[in-house]
């Protein structure tokens, strides 16, 4: 226990439900030499933006901040597929000395004669953020010299962290959806459908919710940013609500959008049969209820009853199973606490990597006396905490993965480039199956034991 | 052969990572040592996330986690808070210090923050290794080869001659490394192997976890590499400059032979008689069989290897060796890209494609999107290299064999053997099973199309209808 602590400043960053949670840091800077899991801001702004299907990503800066980020997310299209490309400036030596405005100028004007897009994304980076190239004055001129959006998304990697870059990418998306036109301006929250943001599209779950709202009556205007095209992104200030699934990402935006132009916005959770039920039935009350309201409930029994009996049967193959959960925000470790309960798992564990304090404060309401909460962990203390509380099964990305297998306790992978989706009714079947597949394996009862070979 | 470098002003889809990401890598194969990135903290995440999937282990790498003070008042302080931490935490008996575009940009000396930090925390056992890997400075296969001599040099010390030889490992499996550590065992010569991730990145599941994954170069046999008979350092396309072997010629005498990778015939036979030559001692006749066992694999499929026309990318040391493999079976290296070659390295590869009878293409700075169009254009029908590779095959249904560093897409990533008689036999079955493959599935259509359907329209066009 002594050792894991040792890290100077970490104490803060770690309690246990039953001491005070409002005491509990969270939302600052990783401390040097913490092996911290989070990546950076470029990274935040990165993932949030590049679902967008006809966009150009271009890079500006070294050639591996594009190389690590290539057609990194899951993200599935139902049309353009532009944004699966990594475009870089690969700066070098010489544009650090004398400036890497030229070529960025002249990068924009290659991909536009190639591809002719509408819109460009320009992300800058740690170097740029030192050298100082003004990404602004570049993409306003490119944008005038081709006639289209090119916006600057101001991602240095050390001016913050992943959260930091959440808000650059919401800036450029709040940017983006400004209505340039009367027409537009007038037009602003007029319409009868919602936004959907939040949602990446992973494994095709921004089409699985669509869906279901659709069945309820409820029209989708845009998603931010799952699946969505620049054509698209222009209209979404016509839609008179706004839910939100990942809050982490996308609550700037969402405040942002009803401070300018009134579209008041709502929390809402796909993860799990009770936090699905839940969501469809309090939109369908905030759009007036009414027949809306029957159809969610239609589709919530219809939907249950096939699902119910399902996820009864991995209940009662898992029952009494301890778990940990390690993921990024703070609201999607509130749904899998939620999730597991379900299932009749108990969380002994709970982390996230840019959890906000009143979403820490949810998580303690939430679990059992005893549970470790702790913010930005590391793997000495993932590894310390499991052990000692016994967790039978962690969720996490691709870097917690192999050391939960080599620790011998199961893992769920909640990375971005799952290929199974865990949204909706569908998901929480995917997600229990999962949880079986993994906590029942037969492999277990293999590496218990040396065999009788040693000793 | 012809030759191509990109005059473009924009990288699509880039062939290769950065410099820091390849210095990770040697660190983790010397015993007990623990590595810091110095930079802001998504480097070291996204490495570690790279590394971590490719040979499916964890892989703690700390940061210094720069922000904005630190980037404005220099990151020192910084360092030296990391650098505590990790002591607490890992206890490690040396740890390598690599640099970021960052902290490069605002121009932190970590040789002189590394020393001033063991001064003023009184520690005279601890090993700190500086190594400069700005991002854009080069590669991965660059910062692999310079932290190897930084290892090297900040080690060595003069050492009385000794028997042992040492071994400079490319950047190839862990399985590529006992099978190389196998070969000696089998000469029966005392080596030193550097690096050695054999264990630390393919690390067998024990009841009890430690933080250190146990195993990589012992630091007393780097300090007496300096005694050594002779180095073999795996690094035909190494600048000089970065070159562990040539700082143990230079500094301590040691006799260096550069060779490539032993994959393929030429080069595993190379590589022994190498040995041979250093120390007497003959292989085994075990090993005679195996080369035996390899050749009769190469007659038994070297029909179908001749209807290979290769795509080979990844690293330029990689791709060397692969290249040479793909000559040696009549796989014709028609696309070849190692990304960052430097001047040396595009001749040697000049020379190597001057075997082929098929026109071939070499490319040094490149991206994706231009192998794509090359091999696309030239026929190529199989692609050997890391698994961004897979674009090529959802583009362009070019079939990938997963090869080289880093594979993300795949399962054990960390098993693949290519090296040795055994090893270049495992990879030629993996790239002939996949042109027979790709025959097997178009072959009949193609057949139908070309001389029942094709001749039916070209002979009665009316009844073709």
């Amino acid at each position: 226990m002594a050792q894991a602590l040792a890290i100077d400043g970490r104490q803060d960053f770690i309690t246990t439900k039953g001491r005070q949670i409002s005491r509990l840091k969270c939302d600052d800077d990783s401390i040097a030499g913490a092996v911290s899991q989070r990546a950076c801001v470029y990274c935040g702004a990165r993932v949030v933006l590049n679902p967008i299907t006809d966009a150009i990503h271009l890079v500006h800066g070294p050639i591996g901040c594009a190389s690590y980020t290539w057609d990194i997310r899951g993200s599935l299209t139902s049309g353009a597929d532009l944004y699966r490309n990594s475009f870089s400036t690969d700066l070098k030596e010489r544009d650090i000395i004398f400036g890497g405005e030229k070529k960025l100028a002249a990068a924009i004007d290659e991909l536009v004669a190639k591809y002719a897009p509408k819109l460009v994304f320009v992300y800058s980076t740690c170097i740029v953020g030192v050298i100082g190239d003004d990404l602004g004055a570049v993409a306003k001129a490119a944008a005038s010299r081709h006639g289209i959006e090119v916006i600057p998304v101001q991602s240095s990697g050390f001016a913050g962290n992943k959260a930091a870059g959440y808000r650059a990418a919401c800036d450029a998306l709040f940017r983006l959806v400004a209505p340039g036109t009367a027409a537009e301006a007038a037009a602003v929250g007029k319409d009868r459908s919602i936004n959907y943001l939040g949602d990446f599209n992973l494994a095709g779950e921004a089409w699985i919710i669509r869906d279901y709202l659709a069945q309820v009556g409820v029209d989708v205007n845009v998603v931010f940013t799952g699946d969505a095209s620049y054509g698209e992104l222009k209209r979404a200030t016509r839609a008179r609500l706004n839910i939100m699934q990942c809050a982490g990402s996308m609550a700037y935006l969402a405040s942002r959008l009803e401070e300018t132009y009134g579209i008041p916005y709502m929390r809402v959770s796909f993860l799990g049969l009770a936090d699905t039920a839940d969501s469809l039935r309090r939109i369908a009350a905030a759009l007036g209820g009414g027949d809306m309201s029957r159809r969610a409930e239609e589709l919530i029994a219809r939907e249950t009853a096939v699902v119910q009996p399902v996820i009864d049967s991995y209940r009662a193959k898992l029952a009494g199973k301890k778990a940990a959960v390690y993921v990024g925000g703070g609201f999607k470790a509130i749904s899998l606490i939620k999730q597991f309960r379900e299932l009749g798992i108990e969380v002994v564990m709970v982390g996230t990597q840019t959890g906000r304090k009143e979403e820490y404060e949810t998580i303690d309401s939430l679990v059992a006396d005893g549970t470790v909460i702790l913010d930005d962990a590391n793997p000495a203390e993932l590894e310390k905490f499991m052990t000692e509380k016994g967790a039978d099964l962690l969720v996490g990305g691709v870097k917690e993965r192999p050391l939960a297998y080599k620790l011998g306790r199961a893992f769920i992978d909640h990375n971005h480039d799952r290929k199974h989706p865990l949204s909706g009714f569908a998901g929480a079947v995917n997600f229990a199956a999962e949880v079986y597949t993994t906590l029942c394996s037969p492999v277990w009862r293999q590496v218990k034991t040396g065999g009788d070979l040693s000793g | 052969m012809a030759e191509l470098k990109a005059a473009k002003s924009v990288s699509e889809n880039p062939c290769h990572m950065c410099m820091p990401i390849g210095g990770i890598l040697p660190l983790k194969g010397v015993e007990g040592s623990m590595v810091l990135i110095h930079g802001s903290q998504g480097c070291s995440t996204y490495m570690r996330r790279t590394i971590a999937e490719h040979f499916n282990e964890p892989v703690d790498v700390a940061s210094s986690a720069l922000n904005e003070k630190g980037t404005v008042y220099g990151g020192g302080e910084n360092l030296k808070q990391a650098l505590d931490n990790i002591r607490r935490v890992y206890n490690p008996r040396l740890i390598g210090v690599l640099t970021t575009c960052l902290a490069e940009t605002i121009g932190e000396d970590i040789e002189r923050l590394a020393a001033e930090y063991l001064a003023e925390r009184g520690l005279t056992d601890l090993v700190v290794v500086p190594v400069n890997t700005p991002g854009y400075g080069g590669s991965q296969a660059d910062g692999y080869y310079l932290a190897l001599r930084r290892i090297v040099a900040a080690l060595a010390v003069p050492t009385s001659r000794h028997d042992k030889i040492n071994i400079i490992a490319a950047n190839v499996s862990p399985a590529d490394l006992r099978e190389i550590k196998r070969l000696l065992v089998a000469m029966d010569i005392e080596y030193t192997l550097l690096p050695d991730f054999a264990d630390t990145l393919d690390r067998p599941y024990a009841e009890h976890y430690t933080r250190m994954a146990p195993g990589g170069t012992p630091l007393a046999d780097i300090r007496a590499m300096t005694g050594a008979a002779a180095t073999i350092e795996l690094g035909m396309t190494v600048a000089p400059a970065i070159s562990p072997g040539q700082l143990l010629a230079d500094e301590y005498g040691v006799a260096l032979h550069r060779l490539p990778i032993p994959i393929g015939v030429a080069a595993t036979d190379l590589f022994l008689r190498t040995l041979r030559e250093i120390t007497g001692r003959k292989a085994p006749d075990d090993l005679l069989a195996e080369r035996g066992r390899l050749l009769d694999a190469m007659i038994d499929s070297h029909k179908h290897n001749f209807a290979g026309r290769s795509a080979i990318f990844g690293e330029p040391e990689m791709v060397y060796a692969v290249t040479r493999t793909c000559l040696e079976n009549g796989i014709w290296p028609t696309v070849v890209a190692a990304g960052g070659a430097g001047d040396a390295a595009v001749s040697l590869f000049k020379a190597a494609l001057a075997e082929s009878p098929e026109p071939s293409y070499f490319l040094s700075e490149t991206d994706f999107a231009e192998i794509r169009f090359r091999s696309a254009a030239a026929g190529v029908n199989v692609a050997i290299g890391p698994s961004d590779g897979r674009y090529l095959t959802e583009k362009e249904g070019i079939p990938l064999v997963r090869l080289g560093f880093p594979i993300l897409d795949r399962m054990g990533g960390q098993r693949i053997l290519s090296v040795g008689y055994t090893g270049t036999a495992n990879l030629l079955d993996r790239i002939t099973n996949t042109l027979l493959d790709a025959k097997h599935h178009s072959y009949r259509s193609k057949l139908y199309e070309e001389f029942y359907k094709g001749r039916r329209l070209h002979m009665a066009p009316a009844q073709a209808r």
